[in-house]
């Protein structure tokens, strides 16, 4: 679904990916972690060009969207993104926050859009939040409906930036519950993250990151009990 | 009740010296010649009119050039360091020129040279004026928007962005909005300042609010009610906008609530 091939980023003269070669597969759920400055958050962007590759290329079903003339707005509305800081769109109800994107592109109507937005946030719990505004709601809350948000563009691909990392921790659960249940029904998902329970849970492979590369990677019950690296050994030992 | 006989009458005193005249009629024959005497309040009205008139289209001058260089501005300093556009680079430079150059000079010295330099030859003194007003709160406006655009969160816009909405569709519904609303207040003001400054256009000859006052001046004499009177309509004009944008502000604010 996504290739990446010897990816490289820098800001500057700092490095920041050092070279990163990925396959993710339709259907897999790859959860990226790793000490901070490691350029998890980097890749992640990488994949949906927030952040321009320094060089490298990055292949989405068949298209190169690192190529110059790719149009990087329609290969976005196939990926759905997911920030730390949710990013809901204050300005707007709940309801537009959803809709504005399905329209805009043309996607769906007005109408089509709305059904939509109900639909999902019954999903979610939150039905009864639609008119209201972001500064209305907890943090749980707003992720749960940028996750929403980002699903009304029916996305092939849903990209998470370190997404409870903002939360109090009471509600980590509800958010990590939306991803999980996301998860099952057969998403691809690439997750920045550090809750460790969710990596061993919901993934089906576990990328460890350092110094802009991927020094580890392995299906996460194996990459949490033996892992091989003296750098991961360490890392594992800080975080669990 | 006929003013004008009063006017006759108490004019004559005071010509005469009469130590029979009071304080009280002596100033209402100073303000019956600055308003009342051959209609002159019209000529405050007229005044009034092409002050707002004037305003109005300085602001929209300014308003467009502010935020068409706010824009570009914007677009040249967010643009990611080794994928520099060299065409904006040189449309970003002209921008800044024309910023530093109105901030660095005095608003009278840029209305007498549009006036007596570059429009020497015009006699629409009124046009004149506010082109120079709209090219010079340009400068001013285009510094408040850029400062709004710059303070919004960039994950705004990545959020917009990532949602595969296109650069104009982030800024139209998401960033501008936002922005708007942040520098109302900046924008308020520099419109009142706008509105206070067409004053100046009288030193070319625009015929505002002030050039009525003088007119009035040279006629009567007598300085102290045409000037109190145009001070008093600027208040007033002054008042009225500030409680509008007030309703404004108010209604924009709505999505804060929690």
């Amino acid at each position: 679904m996504i290739d990446v091939k010897n990816l490289k980023k820098s800001f500057g003269s700092h490095l920041v990916l050092n070279g990163i070669d990925q396959h993710i597969h339709p259907g897999e759920k790859v959860v990226v972690i790793g000490p901070s400055g490691s350029g998890k958050s980097t890749f992640l962007r990488c994949l949906n060009l927030l952040e321009t590759p320094t060089s490298g290329s990055i292949t989405f079903e068949g298209q190169e969207i690192t190529a110059p003339k790719a149009d990087i707005d329609a290969i976005r509305r196939q990926m759905g993104m997911v920030f730390q800081h949710f990013n809901l769109f204050p300005n707007m109800t709940i309801r537009r926050n959803i809709t504005l994107a399905p329209v805009r592109t043309r996607l769906m109507s007005q109408a089509e859009a709305d059904d939509t937005a109900t639909a999902l946030l019954k999903r979610v719990n939150l039905e009864e939040k639609a008119d209201a505004y972001p500064a209305q709601l907890s943090g749980g809350q707003k992720q749960r409906i940028a996750i929403v948000r980002a699903l009304a563009m029916k996305p092939k691909l849903m990209l998470f930036d370190e997404p409870t990392s903002a939360l109090d921790p009471e509600m980590v659960g509800e958010v990590l519950a939306v991803m999980k249940e996301l998860a099952e029904e057969g998403m691809t998902m690439v997750v920045v993250t550090h809750e460790m329970g969710f990596a061993r849970e919901v993934g089906t492979r576990v990328l460890f990151m350092d110094e802009g590369r991927i020094l580890e990677e392995n299906e996460p019950r194996a990459f949490f009990a033996s892992p091989k690296q003296p750098r991961t050994i360490d890392f594992l030992s800080k975080v669990l | 009740m006929d003013l004008a006989y009063y006017y006759e009458l108490w004019r004559g005193m005071m010509l005469s010296k009469d130590p029979m005249l009071e304080g009280w009629q002596v100033f209402f024959v100073r303000f019956y010649q600055a308003f009342l005497e051959n209609d002159r309040w019209l000529q405050y009205l007229k005044g009034a009119g092409t002050t707002l008139y004037v305003t109005a289209m300085a602001l929209c001058i300014g308003v467009a050039l502010g935020v068409l260089v706010a824009v570009i501005r914007t677009a040249h300093d967010q643009q990611r360091p080794g994928n520099r556009n060299f065409v904006l680079g040189v449309i970003n430079l002209v921008c800044k020129v024309y910023v530093t150059i109105i901030r660095g000079t005095p608003m009278m010295v840029q209305i007498l040279i549009m006036g007596m330099v570059i429009f020497s030859s015009s006699r629409n003194y009124t046009l004149v004026g506010a082109l120079t007003l709209g090219i010079n709160s340009g400068a001013y406006v285009a510094e408040i928007i850029r400062g709004g655009l710059m303070s919004l969160d960039p994950g705004q816009m990545e959020a917009g962005r990532s949602l595969g909405l296109n650069y104009f569709d982030t800024m139209r519904f998401i960033v501008v909005p936002q922005a708007f609303k942040a520098i109302l207040p900046s924008l308020g003001n520099e419109f009142i300042v706008l509105l206070k400054d067409t004053s100046m256009i009288s030193v070319i000859g625009g015929q505002e609010l002030i050039k009525a006052a003088r007119d009035v001046i040279n006629r009567t004499y007598d300085a102290m009610f045409p000037l109190l009177g145009s001070a008093f309509v600027y208040l007033v004009l002054v008042l009225i906008f500030s409680y509008l944008q007030g309703i404004l502000e108010r209604r924009l604010r709505q999505s804060d609530r929690r």
